[in-house]
């Protein structure tokens, strides 16, 4: 070396270390946008899963907690007396939150969409109603309301719901699957396309990769190394997502009656479980892309030597 | 000292750093790049690597510096068996070997500063504890008004000295370089040579391979010379 050169006062440069994987600018962005939309479907998924949930429970309170009891016309009875005797004696039972007699024209309106709106004859006898709340315990015994109608000489039947609570059990625990099910789906795709992108990324900088081993890198240095990067993307992408996603669910909750057309879609937009689902989206999209970068990295490092 | 300024004296004798006995080598299901190939480089030592291109200097090295594995005999490094390694314990190796390479391999994002300091910075050292020596070290190898380049603007001898100073940075027990005059001019081979001596003189053991017998006849230094995947050994360069 020359002497001046030797010379020269060494000074190390001001500032902190560069990081080690140079910018993938360009080739990040179509990876962004797959990873934001895969958040936005997870997130409209997640809340999709509770609506399911919420609206499963409240069809099975609906049916579960209440009686219908249908008083017959009988010959020398007057149908409305009978209805408000049954309401009383029903209502005086326990587990009853409340037993309400239904008019007959209650009755001729739910019997419109087959005789018309004309009206019945009045001397056609038409059976009446009792609507029958019960509370959560719901201890009340079906054959016991039976046999306290039986015995005021109350011809009536009695519907607890039962034929149709198992068919909408069924259905709810079906929506409830299918929603999971979709949520898991999109998770999985997600973690996919990241592990994938990680394995293209390690390819094209496999330059980085050889000189970090060459003095002395571990595997799981480097891979921490792309866990880093990808929890980065996976976190402003979710953040993208999960903010594309509230928009849309606002909307949706905004739009009133739209919101009960699309049943699944969510209705408690402001709930906590809503608030912190779309919260956490970014944090579990950056953890599930880190994750997958991480792993998929480890094992193509682990091919070598 | 000798003329040269080759280390006669290695430290000792019978601590070998490198040790191949009748190694084969292939990649993947190819044909044997590397056949039957035994040799010892003790502590301390400067030793030649010559052979015509195709030959198997570049595979050779790269058993050494542990990037690919043997496909059959016995490799030592340190006197551990590579092939009984597990796949943790080889950065450790790794560490105490530094690596030349004709292309260099520098990180084309990262400072000269950078770049020299990477074995360090990957071995978990803070900056504030290595920066006053990085600096020393490229002004060491003349490159102190270089040092925040990156190495893209620099010439080829300057980003051979770069590449040389990372791979002394950690104080290696053993400096491999593959081609260290291949892009440079014969003044600045010369100097580079220098360097390698001075670093041998100071401990290190050295393997140069190159094909430029120019710089093999200016050393009084062993050479292992590889036709067609074999390795033939002398003393000294003829």
């Amino acid at each position: 070396m020359s002497e001046d050169e030797s010379a020269a006062l060494p000074t190390p440069p001001a500032g902190g270390n560069a990081p080690l994987l140079p910018p993938d600018s360009g080739r990040d962005r179509p990876l962004f946008a797959v990873a934001a939309i895969l958040v936005f479907l997870a997130c409209l998924a997640a809340l999709g899963a509770r609506g399911a949930w919420t609206s499963s429970d409240r069809w099975m309170n609906d049916l579960t907690g209440s009686l219908t009891v249908q008083i017959r016309p009988a010959d020398g009875r007057d149908a409305s007396d009978d209805a408000e005797s049954a309401a009383r004696l029903i209502g005086d039972m326990p587990g009853v939150l409340s037993a309400e007699a239904r008019t007959r024209a209650d009755s001729e309106a739910l019997l419109e969409p087959w005789f018309g709106s004309g009206g019945l004859p009045e001397d056609l006898p038409v059976p009446l109603l009792v609507d029958v709340r019960l509370d959560d315990a719901g201890v009340l015994d079906v054959e016991d309301v039976r046999e306290t109608l039986s015995e005021a000489g109350i011809s009536a039947d009695v519907d607890d719901h039962g034929r149709w609570s198992d068919a909408v059990a069924r259905a709810s625990q079906m929506a409830r699957l299918l929603a999971l099910g979709l949520l898991t789906l999109i998770l999985g795709a997600a973690a996919a396309v990241i592990a994938f992108a990680a394995r293209a990324s390690l390819a094209a900088r496999q330059d980085v990769a050889d000189a970090l081993h060459i003095v002395g890198a571990t595997d799981s240095y480097i891979a921490g190394l792309f866990q880093r990067r990808f929890f980065s993307l996976g976190l402003k992408a979710g953040a993208a997502g999960a903010g594309f996603a509230a928009l849309i669910a606002v909307l949706v909750a905004v739009g009133g009656s739209n919101a009960d057309a699309l049943y699944f879609l969510p209705e408690l937009l402001f709930s906590p479980f809503e608030i912190a689902a779309l919260a956490a989206a970014p944090l579990i999209a950056g953890a599930v892309a880190a994750l997958s970068a991480r792993l998929a990295v480890e094992e193509e490092l682990r091919k070598r030597w | 000292m000798t003329e040269t300024g080759v280390n006669p004296f290695p430290q000792s004798e019978s601590e070998v750093i490198v040790r191949f006995d009748s190694v084969g080598m292939r990649y993947g299901r190819g044909p044997e790049i590397l056949k039957d190939v035994s040799f010892e480089l003790p502590r301390g030592s400067f030793t030649f690597l010559t052979g015509p291109s195709g030959a198997g200097k570049t595979s050779l090295l790269r058993l050494i510096y542990m990037a690919h594995k043997a496909s059959r005999g016995v490799v030592e490094h340190f006197g551990h068996d590579t092939a009984a390694l597990r796949r943790k314990d080889l950065p450790d190796l790794r560490r105490r070997i530094g690596v030349v390479f004709q292309e260099f391999r520098m990180l084309g994002h990262l400072s000269v500063f950078e770049n020299v300091a990477l074995p360090l910075r990957v071995a978990g050292r803070k900056r504030a504890e290595y920066a006053e020596d990085i600096a020393e070290l490229i002004n060491w190898v003349g490159l102190a008004h270089h040092m925040e380049s990156r190495p893209a603007t620099l010439s080829g001898g300057e980003q051979q000295r770069v590449a040389i100073a990372r791979a002394v940075v950690n104080q290696p027990e053993l400096l491999i370089a593959d081609e260290p005059t291949g892009n440079v001019d014969p003044e600045m081979a010369r100097r580079l040579l220098r360097l390698f001596v001075e670093l041998n003189r100071l401990g290190t053991t050295v393997l140069i391979a190159t094909h430029d017998l120019t710089l093999v006849r200016a050393l009084d230094a062993p050479v292992m010379s590889l036709a067609d995947g074999r390795l033939t050994y002398r003393e000294r360069a003829a």
